[in-house]
């Protein structure tokens, strides 16, 4: 089959591999029919998350046909459509019973090497580092899902691909964000980068009954959507400090809830940004936290910092006495994407929240090397690719 | 001082602790492994910055960590894990030339004790989680034959039950004439919080004389804490997931290998 490799940073191309096949009774094989590529693949495409090996297949945002079995599935049929969430979970131990499904026991075949690194090991992923198993992903023409009997979501044939392929990752995603914010009615929520993920939050934010959402970012394609999603939009570099402006428009007091929705390669023209770059180009950091940064600084005393933006290791001045000061809260994490899959599935049904509104280009999977390019250089308004096997 | 500890108290554990932390607060890595990790350390360092791709960025991160543990005799990474290799050997396992090998691991099993007593106390189910055994083979109530992959060819011998507490405990040990003298147990208990089982596994072996670390080496390599642990856990997913996670055999590209 067709599928598209990891070759080193910066190079992806589309290969010819062998079929997936059914390793555990509980596998099944999908036939994918619609993926995406995610903010995530770019941190692989870039290089920034260790432990990639030349000629891992990516893709984590996928749904298909299901083709075949592994012999304990008896919940799906062949010929069922159905989307899969990216995180790999048993559905047995404590963390899934928790419903903490991104944080399952056992799904990562390499968790003695997460160990080593993160002294626990959380559960396996499509498509990403070695560190969470290595998995093979979903940006190609068929892919194994473990744990399938408690994995995968079956859709109804009335709903097109497009309308519920995001349930794979980035709705759950903004969902978890700003459910993580704990959004009071009345409160002004700050959504740093207006990529898919944030643009969704914004929409879920409102969902969870927040008064007054603003955007930050400097694409202004993407800030015009925010603004169609009803987000106030602030472009961080027309501003002279993006914290400040914030305490001005929130009347001095700081946005309620503040979330990162950039993740580890954030940019910045500020000299802890300038620090930030020189630093992990030495190699001697290995993330960039500006946007982390700036939300702990605006965030308003006693208020919640969510990150749903991927970090992978270490941080440097990251202002720890000033989040102490203010007393605030952190959440963050993988997706526990199992979680909302259904209820999402819902409100997508009822009209309540429609994620098509991302989706700015549509391709072959044999172009998906160059979809990555162009996503990465934000080409021609390129915000969300959709690719077709 | 010479109180004998009885090993493994918490008093001997305080007292290596101590000893640890005593003659030099901030070294926690060993002379020899300074050396090689400041001579690796740079050469890593170097040939990672001459490569321009992630693995060369990965290298120059690594080789410059290893540089900075050679130089300052100093590991962040150590520190983190609560390791040392400057004093005594880590916790969990220790080697020595009179007392053989030891290895005890403990993990927490989303099942009951009478379901891990059961899947366990079936000895031919233990390869289904211990990378190392090819079979088990019960001879009959009470012994079995335990054969084990080694770099060169197989290890086998007779093993007898010598404690059976059914739901709580399983004791074993090699009989007369086995090439490593061995002996095991496995503790089942109610973890709290109605969390399942506690279950700790207890692992000794003792070279014969003249032998040492040589067939122990030959069944474990290089880190015997390291494969309990993975034993463990895949204990843990069989009870739990009923299958051992695994990538081997998925696709993947090498074309140009
Ligand atoms: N937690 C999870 O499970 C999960 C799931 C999906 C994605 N993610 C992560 O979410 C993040 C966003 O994903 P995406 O697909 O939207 O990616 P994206 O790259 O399309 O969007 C990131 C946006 O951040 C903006 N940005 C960069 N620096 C900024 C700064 N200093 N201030 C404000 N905005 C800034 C960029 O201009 C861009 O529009 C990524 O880190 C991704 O890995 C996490
Ligand atoms: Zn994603
Ligand atoms: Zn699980």
């Amino acid at each position: 089959m067709k599928a598209l490799c990891w070759e080193g940073a910066g190079r992806v191309r589309v290969e010819s591999v062998p079929d997936p096949k059914i390793l555990n009774p509980r596998d099944a094989i999908v036939r994918i029919t619609s993926t995406a590529i995610c903010g995530s693949d770019l941190h692989l495409y870039d290089g920034f998350i260790p432990t990639m090996a030349e000629g891992d297949i990516l893709g984590h945002e996928f749904m298909g046909e299901v083709v075949e079995l592994g012999h304990e599935v008896t919940s799906l049929g062949v010929g069922d459509r159905v989307v899969v969430p990216f995180s790999i979970s048993c559905g047995n131990c404590f963390f899934c019973e928790k419903d903490l499904w991104a944080l399952c026991d056992n799904s990562n075949p390499n968790a003695g090497m997460a160990e080593m690194m993160n002294g626990f090991s959380a559960s396996g992923l499509f498509g990403y580092s070695h560190l969470y198993g290595g998995y093979a992903g979903g940006q190609a023409e068929a892919v194994r899902v473990p744990f399938a009997d408690v994995g995968p979501l079956k859709v109804p044939d009335d709903m097109p691909d497009e309308k519920v392929l995001f349930l794979s990752d980035i709705l759950p995603t903004a969902y978890m964000a700003a459910e993580n914010g704990n959004i009071q009615p009345g409160d002004t929520v700050a959504i740093w980068g207006a990529g898919p993920v944030g643009l969704l939050a914004i929409r879920c934010a409102s969902l969870l009954g927040a008064e007054r959402v603003i955007a930050i970012d400097r694409y202004p394609n993407r800030l015009r959507l925010a603004r169609e999603a009803k987000a106030e939009a602030v472009d961080y570099r027309a501003v002279a400090e993006v914290t400040e402006t914030l305490k001005e428009m929130t009347g001095g007091l700081g946005p309620d809830v503040c979330i990162d929705c950039v993740g580890l390669e954030s940019y910045g023209h500020s000299l802890d940004a300038f620090y930030d770059y020189a630093k992990t180009s030495l190699f001697l950091a290995t993330d960039r936290t500006h946007a982390l940064r700036q939300a702990i600084v605006a965030c308003r005393k006693g208020g919640t910092v969510s990150i749903p933006g991927v970090y992978g290791g270490l941080l440097d001045k990251f202002p720890l006495g000033m989040a102490f000061a203010k007393g605030l809260t952190f959440k963050m994490g993988q997706t526990h994407v199992q979680r909302y899959m259904k209820p999402l599935l819902e409100r997508i049904r009822k009209g309540e929240i429609d994620p098509t509104f991302v989706i700015t280009h549509r391709m072959r999977l044999d172009d998906a090397a160059d979809g990555y390019a162009q996503f990465k250089l934000h080409q021609d308004e390129c915000i969300k690719i959709v690719l077709k096997p | 001082m010479t109180t004998t500890l009885t090993p493994g108290s918490p008093a001997a554990r305080y007292r290596e602790i101590e000893e640890t932390r005593g003659e030099a607060s901030d070294v926690n890595v060993g002379e020899g492994e300074r050396l090689a990790c400041g001579i690796g350390g740079a050469a890593l360092a170097l040939y990672g910055i001459r490569r321009d791709d992630w693995g060369g960025a990965a290298l120059a991160l690594l080789g410059g960590a290893l540089l900075y543990r050679g130089v300052t005799g100093h590991s962040e990474m150590y520190e983190a894990l609560n390791v040392s290799t400057a004093g005594k050997s880590r916790a969990g396992w220790s080697r020595d030339v009179h007392r053989g090998l030891k290895v005890q691991k403990t993990v927490t099993v989303n099942r009951s004790p009478e379901e891990c007593y059961r899947f366990w106390r079936d000895f031919e189910n233990l390869p289904r989680f211990m990378r190392h055994l090819e079979s088990v083979q019960v001879l009959d109530g009470n012994r079995s034959r335990w054969t084990a992959r080694a770099p060169l060819g197989t290890v086998s011998w007779d093993a007898a039950i010598i404690n059976d507490v059914p739901d709580e405990l399983i004791a074993w040990r090699s009989l007369e004439g086995a090439d490593v003298d061995n002996a095991g147990s496995v503790r089942f208990r109610p973890a709290p919080g109605n969390r399942g089982t506690t279950v700790t596994v207890e692992l000794n072996y003792e070279p014969p004389a003249g032998r040492l670390g040589v067939t122990i080496a030959k069944l474990f390599g290089e880190e015997p804490e390291q494969q309990v642990r993975e034993d463990l856990r895949r204990f843990k997913q069989v009870m739990e997931a009923g299958e051992v996670a695994t990538v081997q055999g998925q696709p993947s590209y090498h074309g140009r290998d």
